[in-house]
This record gives structure tokens, sequence and C-alpha cells, in this order.
């Protein structure tokens, strides 16, 4: 058994976290049987403090402090950079502003180890989240549709998991923080509360003493937005106005059957007791109405493994992946950092099998063009049971297609689904005659646009550790 | 519904006939009425048993078999989830007691394809097509061949004289095929792994004496062969027993410098070869890396996992 030491950094609207995990990779098949390397084991081996994320201004992230907590997470708990071997950095909510990201990436740079990669988004935060609650996990074990709603200072992500899969994500603006109170007074106000606050009809100003019921009826209008993005009331224009600038459309699940929270205000929605401004904001409240609410009575509520750390473990646990234990490539090119992916729909893997270069020969000149990229890797879902013939033919069309068009010593690179790697790895190499290294990788699932991270190989060399990310930035 | 009745009508009188003394027609019709009253999913009906099967589809087909025959499951969707992680029959209902006609019968074709796989002999146009020249060892017949796993393992000394002229000595690597218990699996999966694993090793430097076919051969007539050779390495790809999941299983069989009488635990086995375990072309580049490992390390089985 082998152990991989992941981190997990998550910096928040209002919270920032570092916790390290140790992944244990074992070969789980039988003495008879060609080898299949998996993650077989989990574990959080430390769970660092929950720190207010630093703020130079109300929106912007002061980097520098940030760095200075990440940096004493480190050696409280005994590591350093170098001995980490993955993981994820993860800006989320309001925090993930393109002028925030670029800020955080540059103080945090030589805490990015070997291979930690940075993602952000919300799309990939409702997902990790989601992971992180257990919610996942729940949904695989139990063969129901589940959804996570994490719901932090700025955001809430939602996911809904079916049968432990992804099938719809959506991110909306509620959060415990959007309305800050000071020394009983209320000294911040966001844009989705004033919505709100037209909406239900109760006037907010600034300044104003903080009232409980007037802020209960923000937070059960927050609560009855939930309500309908969940489908159990008709949509408002309200729902429409909180939706999250660019995140995914949520497509409700016809069976949706359970629900788990995690995020800050979570432990307030499970019925931890606080004073309603112990914070100073309205996430005690927030709680409160989401427990009143129609959320909470007409599905199944199950417990969350995490909460407010919900997203950190999601990073620092679930971001890494293993490949398939039949694979091929040539000797030092790792770790390969955000490469971007082309994947090609089943009508032009067709064609490559059947031996025509030149639909991919032009989407991967596009590709590079379009990116601005010298290379990319090129995903295909491949086959189950190929004939030799055609993994032949599927070779040279790559071949032929993308060696004129790569740069001198860049490598051809493969990401499939099925297994086939090795062999088709095999072929391309043959054919360039060991001109220009090869990377053939399988037992993956990647999507148009995703970005991809190979760490080193690992188990004798049988497996890479791959993490797969919807977005980048940096 | 009006032939269905007149069919039940007919089948229940004829029963009723069997189990002795005259039948009134009113008990039949009675007796009808009860069974298309029945529901379905409950007790027993005469209906069931007749409508439960389609015939119009091929029982065996992968898509058939995906296809639950269970009676209203109380949650179709989880139940083909369950179903799509194994090939066990899970989700056929039953009719009363027993199986459905359906499950029946295609547990009955399955053993059908098991047998054959058994008792045909592989296409000698497939040889042919695939440049394989074909010997056979001590067993004179199938039945033989079955009943004698001792003389499945041996050669003729004319025999053994063929396999040295017509095979290159002293290579490093010897590969055959042998149609063992399944010549269903050599039809399948032939073709495909043994271009992948000759390509592989000729790759890697390693010379690869001419392959060649073995008729009724056990697992362990490549230790004969390995002897007549002087190979470093035996390599045969065999069909494997087959059971009622798949017909098409393959295993390759690896052993170094093997020697007549030497321990089983000196062969290195990739087993489930096949469309439904690991593809043929992928395993064919696994076995070529793997023989590079036993060639190297100058050992197998047992000894090659332990280091």
């Amino acid at each position: 058994m082998k152990q991989i030491l992941s981190v997990g950094i998550d910096i928040g609207t209002s919270t920032t976290q570092v916790i390290f995990s140790s992944l244990s990779v074992e070969n789980t098949s039988g003495y008879f049987t060609v080898p299949k390397i998996s993650i077989v084991g989990k574990d959080i081996i430390y769970k660092g403090a929950i720190h207010r994320t630093p703020l130079r201004t109300r929106t912007l992230i002061d980097g520098e402090a940030v760095r200075e907590i990440v940096s004493a997470e480190f050696q409280k708990a005994g590591f350093t950079p170098s001995q980490t071997d993955t993981g994820a950095v993860i800006i989320t909510g309001e925090s993930a502003r393109k002028e925030n990201s670029e800020e955080v990436l540059r103080y945090l740079s030589d805490f990015a180890g070997e291979f930690v990669v940075s993602t952000a988004g919300p799309d990939i935060e409702s997902i990790v989240a989601g992971k992180g609650s257990g919610a996942a996990a729940y949904s695989e074990d139990n063969g129901v549709a589940v959804v996570n709603l994490d719901i932090g200072g700025g955001t809430t992500n939602a996911v809904i998991f079916d049968d432990g899969e992804v099938c719809a994500k959506g991110c909306l603006d509620i959060g415990g923080r959007l309305v800050t109170i000071t020394d009983g007074k209320i000294d911040y106000i966001s844009d989705s509360a004033r919505h709100v606050s037209e909406y239900v009809g109760v006037a907010l100003r600034q300044g104003d003493a903080a009232r409980v019921e007037d802020l209960s009826r923000i937070c059960e209008g927050y609560a009855s937005v939930l309500e309908q993005f969940l489908g159990l009331s008709e949509p408002t224009k309200l729902l429409h106005d909180l939706k999250t600038p660019g995140s995914s459309d949520f497509v409700l699940h016809p069976k949706l059957r359970a629900v788990c929270f995690s995020g800050g205000v979570a432990d307030f929605i499970y019925g931890t007791d606080a004073d309603p401004f112990h914070f100073g904001d309205i996430g005690v409240l927030l709680g409160q109405a989401i427990r009143r609410s129609r959320v909470c009575s007409s599905f199944r509520m199950i417990g969350a493994a995490e909460t407010i750390r919900a997203t950190v473990v999601g990073a620092g646990t679930y971001t890494t992946s293993v490949s398939g234990s039949t694979i091929d490539y040539s000797d030092g090119l790792f770790p390969l950092k955000n490469i971007p992916v082309l994947r090609l729909d089943s009508k032009e893997q067709t064609a490559c099998f059947t031996g025509d270069p030149s639909v991919l020969r032009e989407k991967f000149k596009w590709f590079l063009e379009q990116n601005d990229c010298r290379n990319a890797v090129i995903a295909m879902d491949g086959e189950k049971d190929p004939s030799y013939i055609a993994v032949q033919r599927l070779a040279k069309s790559i071949v032929d297609a993308v060696d004129p068009v790569l740069p001198p010593a860049e490598p051809i690179m493969i990401v499939l689904r099925h297994d086939m790697a090795k062999v088709l790895g095999r072929q391309v190499r043959a054919l360039l005659s060991d001109k220009r290294p090869v990377i053939s990788v399988d037992s993956i699932i990647v999507q148009q646009n995703d970005y991809i991270d190979m760490g080193r190989p690992l188990m004798d060399g049988m497996v890479i550790p791959v993490v797969v990310k919807t977005l980048i930035f940096g | 519904m009006m032939e269905n009745n007149d069919l039940l009508s007919r089948i229940i009188a004829e029963v009723l006939a069997e189990m002795g003394g005259s039948v009134p027609a009113s008990a039949v019709e009675s007796a009808v009425k009860a069974s298309l009253s029945a529901p379905s999913g409950g007790s027993v009906s005469a209906s069931s048993s007749v409508a439960d099967i389609n015939i119009t589809t091929d029982i065996t087909s992968k898509e058939s078999k995906a296809t639950p025959t269970l009676d209203n499951p109380a949650d179709m969707d989880s139940l083909l989830r369950m179903k799509s992680k194994t090939p066990a029959r899970i989700g056929v209902g039953r009719a009363g007691g027993r199986l459905k006609t359906q499950t029946m019968l295609t547990l009955r074709a399955d053993h059908a394809a098991a047998k054959d796989a058994v008792f045909m002999d592989v296409d000698p146009a497939l040889l042919e097509k695939m440049g394989l020249f074909s010997v056979t060892t001590m067993c004179s017949d199938k039945n033989q061949f079955l009943t004698r796993p001792d003389l499945g393992r041996r050669f003729s000394d004319e025999t053994i004289r063929e396999i040295q002229s017509k095979c290159a000595k002293n290579v490093d690597v010897q590969i055959y095929a042998s149609d063992g218990l399944s010549s269903t699996a050599i039809k399948a999966n032939l073709e495909n792994i043994l271009p992948a694993i000759m390509d592989g090793l000729k790759s890697k430097g390693i010379s690869v004496g001419t392959p060649f076919y073995v008729k009724y051969g056990r697992v362990g007539a490549e230790d004969a062969i390995s002897e007549a050779l002087g190979c470093k390495v035996i390599c045969v790809l065999i069909g494997e027993r087959p059971g009622l999941a798949t017909a098409e299983s393959m295993s390759a069989y690896i052993a170094y410098n093997a020697t007549v009488g030497m321990p089983e635990a000196r062969r290195t086995v990739v087993s489930n070869i096949h469309s439904g375990g690991i593809a043929a072309v992928e395993a064919g580049a696994y076995i070529a890396d793997l023989i590079e490992k036993i060639l190297k390390a100058k050992k197998s089985g047992v000894e090659l996992q332990n280091g």
C-alpha cells in the first residue's frame, strides 16, 4: 500500500481553512488478473482552525495575510510544501473574483508544492462541497438522488448526486454574511439582501439597529427562494435575481429524495443553538429560517459528515483520482499541470477509428489556436473491446493528425474512458519511433473545456494520479 | 384475449385430465377466470407463466439480460442500477416457487453455449488465416481429452519433432494458443491478443518464436513445449472452462524456464480476458510488459510476485 499526502486549502468569503489527508493507494485485483490500482482509503490527518478570511477591503482579499495563515497551518501540521503530493486550493464564493484569485495565487505559489492544483468557480465548488459533506457517498450507498446545499457566507452551492454521480449543479447568492452587524447596527447590506428586502417588503438601512424580526423575514425570503429552487413552489423573479452570475443552470432531478446541508450556516439548520448575532451576521437566523421551511420537511434530511469544513475536506480528499492500471507513457514528463482537454465526440472518434485523420487534424489545429496553447490532451471514450486492427488504425489517425501540428518534443497525450490505453500508447509510440514522447492513460472521464493535471507515476509506475478540473485561473 | 382464454381452457383441462378423472366444463371455466383475475406478481397463475416470455428477442443478448423480468418492481431505477453492476441473474422475478420461463430458457441457452465452447473445435480457417500450424496432444478425441487430463499435457515423439522442425529454438519467448476448455475463447480473442503481444515484444527487442496452435491442450503442455524448444519464457493463450456468465474467457499462463513436473506455483497467470473482463488487445499489451519483467527477473509465478 502506498500513501499520498494531499492538502486542501479553501479560501471562502468568510473563512479560510487548511486540511491534510492521507490517501491510500492499493492494488485491489486478485493474484491471477491484470492489476487494478485504486484509492482505497481517505483519512483526514490534520484539520486546521477555521480562520476568518482576511480582507483588505470588503471584497478584496489580503493575500499576504492568507499566506501567513496557510504557512502557520503547514507548520502546525508538521508538513513542508515539498512533502505534499497532491491537493487543491479552492477560492470560493464572492472571493473567487478574478483580482482575488490572482492575488491569492501569487502569494501561495510556493505552497503549491509538487502537484497542488488551483481551482475555482461555483460549479466545481458545489461538487467538491457535496463530496466533502458525504452527500455523494450517501447517494451512492443508498442509490438515491441527494441534493447538497453548501451554504456559506456569500453563496449557496447546490449539487445533485444520483447514485454518486453528479447530475446537476448550480449556485445562488444566498449566504450568512450578506448582511453584517456591528455593535447591534447593520453595517453592510449586499445587493442580494437588497433584492430580498424589496421583495419581502422590509426596509433595511445601513446604520439602523439590527432587529431580529426584520432580519428573520429577510432570511425567510431566502428560504422561500431555496424552496423555489428545489421545485417546492412556483419560481419567482427573485429566484432569477439571486442566481450567481456564471453558475450553471440547475436542472432539477425528478426523483430528488434527500437533502444534505454543509457550509457554515448548516450547523444552525441542524439545530445548533446560538445567539442570533453572535457572528455579527445573519447566518444563525438564516439557518433557523431554512430549518422551518419546506426544504427540510419535504425531503429526507441527512446528516453531513462535515459542515463548515465540507469544501476544504472535499478539496483535499476528493479531487485526486488514479488512472487505469494498464497505461503507457514516456519517462520524465511528470508532473504536468493545467493541460487543456480536446474532447472528441462519438462521430469524430469513429472517423479516427476508421483511419481518417482529417477531422482530428482540423479540430486539433483549431483548438490550439483558439486556446493559444502549445499542446492539448486528446480525450475520447474509446471502445470496450476493440479489435487490434482498429487500434492500429486509431493510432495511425492520431499520429497523422497531431504529429505535423505539434511543436517538436511536445508529447502526444491521449486520455480514454475505456481500458485500452496501453495498447494504443504502444502503437502510437511505435509509429513515432520514439521521435516524440507519448502519454496514453485510461479510466478517466473528462468533458470538453476541462483541464487535467497528471502527477508522478505511483506503484511501480503502474498508475498516475490525475486531477480533472472544470476551470482554472492564474 | 379470446385466444388466450381458449388456450388456457385447453391447458387447464389437459392438466386436470392428467391428474385423473373427467372435468366438468364449468370447473375449467372458473379456473380460467380465477387465473386471469389473479394479480400479477401475486400467486402463481397460468396466464403469467404463459405470457412472461417474449420470444421475438434473443433472450441471451446483453440487452435482454439487462431487462428485469420481475413484475412491478418497487423501484425500477434502482433495480436497473443493481443489474448494471452484476451479471448475476437478479431482478428476474419468479413463478411461485420456481423460475420464470424466460429465466429457465436463458439459463439453458447459456449452459448450451458453455457446452458448445467445450465440445466444439476451433475453426481451421481461423488458424489458416492467422498462419498458425496445428499439432495435437496425445488425446485422440474430445472425450479422451476431457477424461484424461494427463494426455492433454503430453505429445508423441513425432509431434515434438514436428514442433522442433517448424519453430526456432532457444528464443527468448515462445507463444502458442490452445483450445483448452473453450474453443469459443480462441475464436473471440486470439486474433486481437496475439499480434498485440508479438508486436509489443518485438518493439522491446525480445526474440519471439513462431506461434502455433495445440489441439486438445491442457496448460501443462507448455512445459513439454518449453523443454522441446529451449525457450526462456513460454506463454500459452488458452480457453478457460466456461461458466454461465461467459464462454469466451481466455487466460495466459506464462512460465520462466518451464520444465515437465515443475510446481504449478511457477506459472504467472493473466485471466479474465474477454469482452466483459479485460479487452484482448489491452491484455496483449500488458502481457508483453509482463514477459519483459519475467525475462529480467529470470523467474515467474509466486517467486516473481514475492520479488
